[in-house]
């Protein structure tokens, strides 16, 4: 990589894999479960988090000298809050149809323990470029767990991937009954449309990953 | 270690200049921008009350408005009549469908006022739409619709919109698979009683064939949601069978 040192690029390929923050730190595991009952919910909920994370990780970073140590936790949430809550007035004014989309989604991101984990974790002692790197970073690796779990829920779920069924009509019409993998007796599992099913997917894929790489295995 | 940033001085005076940062920042930028923001919603309300008499660009699955730029000129083409019934009363109102729901139905709970119920009055091919807006509550916050009827309280289009109900859950209440299922429902029973229409678990009749049983198929994972559905088409469309009455017997 040219543009980035081999270190700055650590900052972002890290989160995606071996400290990725749902399934290694456990972090933001809420709204992982809340907002992955679609695909689509997900990759907004991924890229809402990637911009706020990465622009309060550098307003963080910018302010880490001048933040009195006591009131800390207080400061950060109030840039997220005031940053997602500008974000929001804005879209409401000139991306009406978006922010009616993402309204859901502002009080989980305001919340996201990623957010504050990182702001605490790295922005109050990194400078503004390695803090943005880490808050893309890991933003991103929360982001493809996210897309992950919501890729399988709706696919399993409701047998559509965006809002398009790709399984067949579990209905159909009333000539030819249900079509696709439905006319051979498959149903959709409803269970997996609830939040329950989002924490044994992540537990899947926490699974998947340990068994891959056993240095992430801890010793007890 | 001793700090600037530390004293309890220096914590006091940032903790004060960043609140008066932080607000005066959100108080302009929410004064700013309110003028583009409530004109957003004036044109949704047009949008909803178009889309609900079937004025809209839908294609094959999703559900689509009639576009911001045309939403005024075909509002004033489609939508006839603007009314307001209030205690009986029908008046005519062209600032009608800016009525407040919410804040009539919570007015209304007080003893000394009657609600004001905005109904609005659609041609379009020759038929006429009765179209009234409902508003309640679902699982997490506020849920509203419209539904447009024809003179005998049979459901020719519906939209629902909601606050913060769940993604892929509760949310898809207003997909069309959910409102389309209303298009052809009997709000009244065999008798002629407003029944309402339930949005039901077990009808076992998910292609929603029966149009006379006021049941529709619930969405699978949304019971509170969808019972938010049925108690606000109940509650408030219930209020509009006097005028329906009415318009029979002249």
């Amino acid at each position: 990589m040219g543009l980035l040192s081999k270190k700055d690029a650590k900052l972002i390929t890290d989160p995606l894999a071996d400290n990725n923050p749902i399934t290694i730190q456990v972090l933001g595991i809420c709204s992982a479960l809340a907002i992955t009952a679609e695909l689509e919910a997900s990759i907004v909920m991924s890229i809402s988090v990637l911009f706020v994370l990465g622009v309060g990780n550098v307003v963080i970073s910018l302010m880490r000298n001048i933040i009195p140590s006591k009131i800390r936790i207080i400061v950060q949430l109030i840039v997220v809050a005031t940053l997602v809550i500008i974000v929001d007035l804005v879209l409401k004014a000139f991306a009406y149809e978006l922010s009616k989309t993402l309204s859901v989604f502002v009080g989980l991101i305001i919340t996201n323990c990623i957010i504050m984990g990182r702001f605490e974790a790295f922005a109050l002692g990194n400078g503004p470029w390695r803090s943005f790197l880490d808050g893309i970073g890991n933003a991103a690796g929360y982001g493809v767990i996210l897309i992950i779990v919501g890729f399988f829920r709706e696919l399993l779920g409701s047998g559509t991937l965006l809002g398009i069924p790709v399984l067949g009509d579990p209905i159909g019409t009333p000539e030819t009954g249900p079509t696709g993998l439905y006319a051979l007796g498959y149903e959709n599992n409803g269970f997996m449309l609830l939040s329950p099913m989002a924490l044994i997917v992540v537990g899947i894929i926490i699974w998947v990953q340990r068994t891959r790489n056993k240095a992430l295995v801890e010793d007890h | 270690m001793s700090n600037k940033t530390d004293s309890n001085i220096y914590t006091i005076i940032f903790a004060v200049a960043m609140v008066v940062v932080v607000g005066s920042l959100l108080a302009f930028a929410a004064s700013s921008l309110e003028p583009t923001i409530s004109e957003n919603k004036r044109l949704e309300k047009q949008q909803n009350i178009l889309y609900a008499m079937g004025v809209n660009e839908n294609d094959e699955s999703s559900a689509t408005f009639i576009s911001t730029d045309k939403a005024p000129q075909a509002f004033s083409e489609f939508i006839t009549k603007q009314l307001v019934i209030q205690d009986g009363e029908v008046s005519e109102d062209d600032q009608a469908y800016l009525i407040d729901v919410k804040k009539e139905k919570s007015a209304a709970k007080k003893a000394d006022y009657s609600r004001r119920l905005p109904l609005f009055i659609g041609e379009k091919d020759g038929q006429t739409y009765y179209i009234a807006p409902i508003y309640g509550k679902g699982l997490w916050d506020a849920i509203w619709g419209y539904v447009s009827m024809d003179e005998n309280m049979v459901i020719q289009g519906a939209y629902f919109d909601h606050k913060g109900e769940t993604p892929g859950l509760g949310a898809n209440i207003k997909q069309r698979y959910f409102m389309d299922d209303f298009i052809g429902e009997h709000l009244l029973d065999t008798n002629g009683n407003f029944a309402g229409i339930t949005v039901s678990k077990s009808n076992a009749d998910p292609t929603n064939k029966d149009k006379t049983d006021n049941e529709v198929d619930a969405i699978a994972g949304a019971t509170i949601t969808g019972d938010g559905v049925s108690a606000m088409i109940k509650s408030d469309l219930r209020l509009y069978v006097p005028y329906f009455k009415n318009l029979k017997n002249n």
